[in-house]
């Protein structure tokens, strides 16, 4: 799967959770799940738990402490699947 | 775990406190009661002359008892003072009305405890064991938000 692939899927868990649909059509890499996408902390472990389901990963604490924008969900995303 | 113990914790007191007893806690689910007496203050307003408990009442109760209380209890009884409680979202399905002076039951089951969200599955009885209110329920029981 290369990052256009990923990013793309990454969209489709997001979608539900974030009301801002404007900067949802927009999303880059650059894109802050809290500030950009005003998508709050519950919905957060969520999104998370969602990715975990898609790509078949485990995310740890640490890894969900940074998790706060498309780039480092990517970064981790590609890190564990690269593990596996 | 003192049972009691989790009550006195509670982050809510009277006129908003809504867990009487709980009956029993474990790591997937807890059961707790409350009775709703006549002289609360929403039966004047809800409805005139024909009080009924509201469903945001039934909510909250159904919160507290089945996310809170089962919160402390995972926490390991141990709610700190930076502890945050905020109730995120709820899907409910209220089935009978509840009157005042019924005795409610509420049983949660836990869905998932992670990354400090609450998840539970929740359901109210009657005295009658009818079950009057169910649904899910989450909740943020965390240091920071």
């Amino acid at each position: 799967m290369n990052k256009q692939e990923l990013i793309l899927k990454l969209k489709t868990i997001i979608k539900p959770y974030t009301t801002n649909t404007e900067a949802f059509d927009n999303l880059t890499e650059e894109t802050d799940f809290i500030n950009d996408l005003s998508i709050n902390s519950a919905n957060l472990v969520d999104i998370v738990l969602d990715i975990e389901e898609t790509f078949d990963v485990v995310i740890d604490n640490t890894d969900m402490e940074r998790m706060l924008d498309v780039k480092t969900a990517v970064e981790i995303i590609e890190t564990k699947l690269a593990a596996k | 775990m003192e049972l009691q113990n989790i009550i006195a914790q509670l982050p809510y007191s009277k006129p908003f406190l809504f867990v009487d007893e709980l009956l029993q806690a474990d790591e997937n689910s807890i059961t707790g009661t409350y009775t709703y007496h006549e002289d609360l203050d929403f039966y004047k307003g809800h409805f005139k002359d024909n009080p009924v408990t509201p469903g945001v009442i039934l909510t909250e109760t159904m919160a507290q008892i089945g996310m809170v209380c089962l919160g402390i209890y995972l926490l390991g009884n141990e709610l700190k003072k930076d502890t945050v409680v905020a109730f995120t979202s709820a899907d409910m399905q209220f089935l009978k009305p509840v009157y005042p002076n019924e005795k409610v039951t509420v049983t949660s089951t836990k869905i998932f405890f992670r990354f400090g969200k609450l998840k539970c599955e929740a359901i109210m009885k009657n005295e009658a064991g009818q079950e009057v209110c169910k649904g899910i329920i989450a909740g943020m029981i965390t240091t920071k938000l």
